[in-house]
């Protein structure tokens, strides 16, 4: 079994039994789920609920777990015997990464499912989602290799999951805001789902998604090769 | 085998190892015995390859530990007091995700929790088991890639006589099956009981070698004789100072009164030969 795969398998079994992390997972297809049903109003919006918390979901869940799961496993040494058994820091954060964001996935489909999308539009909305978590899971492992501990971890994500979070809301209400929102990735993935049955991104907004996702690749490799995985 | 020689380390300004040399046979126990803050994790994580130093050369069964592959690397087993347990996972679960690293089958895990005495607990959360139980689960960890060489770092640090009793069994079975065992700690009954050959260590520096027995007689300058009596008495002689012509004949005088107990030589123990050389307790 290779190294990542082995690590992917640990994080399943890990998770059933970790409670933070699991929160992460399935609070907001949950919350989606029942206010869906529950909150019922003439004027809403279609499908409101899905778009506010499948953003919210999108930065939050994989920013959290990503920096939680990487900050445990080297506050508790775990990580150093992994790494003293043959495991690469690359296959060790490509296990982790992609159970983390399958997991979101599976909660993304879960949640739209429940509420009704399907055919062209679905598929649309889930390459949308997926492109953000992508983007936000990569972020979480940065916070994830430069945090010492699980309480710097916290302390690092928490400012930076309510930056790409919450910026987007409230620009729909502020210009001021909306003018430096615009150029997150998150703002631009909320536009893109605005007609959640016709999902459109324009120029202008791919160019700052892939921008947002380079520059976050650079921060991970910046610190990655400032702290490594289990440096001294 | 392993070859060490003139390997420093520096932390800042600060040098943690000073032209430390030793070599390591096959399938021998090798101690490396020093008060805490002397350098032993230090020597242990340079040679894993945890750790660069500045000069000297390491040589782990004829590989430089500078460049060492990740499949030499699957050939040691580390017990490490930092290397952690996934407190949430079972024993089983634990040795699982190792196993499945390494590609090691479900008998291994199973055989090796029953070696360490974990087996009726394999189902066991790590965060309910005793630190008695956690060692053997770090050992379990380490020996389950069945290794070529074991590093143990003070591996019954802690623990009560019986599981220290265990962990020694263990690593003396694990010997002689060939395995090369470099093990630290700062308890001289375990150096004494367990190691072929140590050197002890001492702010970085090693201060002398050989095997525990060599060491002791080494430093046996007083060559004393201690003469337990019927009565109760004891009583001390001191060969290298006292007329010996003297002391046979007290000793020969118990003897006919029919008044000895126990006689035997006292030699020093590696304690004893510690302070000497250094000025400092191991148990520190």
């Amino acid at each position: 079994m290779s190294e990542a795969t082995a690590i992917f398998r640990k994080q399943i079994l890990d998770t059933r039994k970790n409670k933070t992390v699991l929160i992460q997972f399935i609070l907001f297809p949950i919350m989606t789920i029942v206010m869906t049903n529950a909150v019922k109003m003439d004027d809403m919006p279609e499908l409101f609920y899905l778009k506010l918390f499948s953003i919210m979901y999108m930065a939050m869940a994989p920013i959290t777990s990503m920096s939680a799961i990487i900050s445990e496993e080297k506050e508790k040494g775990t990580l150093r015997a992994l790494m003293m058994s043959n495991v690469s820091p690359a296959s060790y954060l490509a296990g982790v990464g992609v159970y983390d964001f399958l997991a979101c996935m599976i909660g993304t489909v879960t949640m739209s499912n429940f509420c009704g999308m399907e055919g062209r539009s679905w598929y649309a909305y889930l390459l949308v989602i997926a492109s953000g978590l992508v983007i936000s899971t990569i972020l979480g492992a940065a916070i994830g290799v430069m945090a010492k501990d699980q309480m710097s971890a916290t302390s690092l994500s928490v400012p930076v999951m309510c930056l790409f979070t919450f910026l987007p809301m409230i620009a729909q209400f502020n210009d001021t805001v909306g003018k430096v929102a615009k150029y997150f990735y998150t703002e631009q993935l909320y536009r893109a789902l605005s007609d959640i049955n016709n999902v459109k991104i324009d120029a202008e907004g791919l160019v700052i998604i892939i921008a947002n996702a380079l520059l976050i690749l650079g921060f991970f490799v910046l610190a990655f090769r400032k702290e490594g995985l289990t440096r001294e | 085998m392993i070859s060490v020689a003139g390997i420093s380390k520096s932390f800042g300004n600060k040098k943690v190892l000073d032209d430390v040399s030793f070599t390591v046979e096959d399938g021998e126990i090798f101690g490396l015995l020093g008060p805490s803050g002397a350098g032993k994790t230090t020597l242990i994580r340079v040679l894993t390859g945890q750790l660069c130093f500045e000069e000297g050369q390491a040589l782990i069964m004829g590989k430089k530990v500078t460049e060492l592959s990740g499949q030499d690397k699957k050939s040691f087993g580390i017990m490490m007091d930092d290397f952690g347990l996934y407190e949430r996972l079972t024993c089983y679960q634990n040795l699982r995700v190792f196993a499945d690293i390494y590609d090691v089958s479900d008998d291994a895990i199973r055989s090796v929790l029953s070696e360490v005495k974990l087996l009726d607990s394999e189902k066991k959360a790590v965060s309910k088991l005793s630190k008695g139980m956690k060692e053997r689960l770090r050992l379990a960890r380490a020996l389950l890639c069945h290794p070529k060489v074991l590093f143990l770092d003070e591996p019954t640090s802690g623990l009560d006589p019986q599981t220290s009793s265990e962990i020694h069994e263990i690593i003396k079975k694990r010997k002689e099956a060939g395995t090369i065992i470099f093990l630290t700690t700062h308890n001289m009954t375990e150096a004494e009981k367990l190691c072929d050959h140590l050197v002890l260590l001492n702010e970085g520096k090693i201060v002398e070698g050989g095997s525990p027995k060599e060491l002791c007689l080494r430093y046996n300058h007083q060559k004393t004789i201690e003469v337990h009596t019927e009565d109760g008495k004891v009583v001390s002689f001191e060969m290298g100072k006292e007329d010996l012509e003297k002391t046979a004949e007290m000793i020969a005088e118990i003897l006919k009164d029919g008044n000895l107990s126990t006689i035997h030589s006292k030699e020093p123990n590696l304690e004893t030969v510690f302070m000497e050389l250094t000025g400092r307790k191991l148990e520190v």
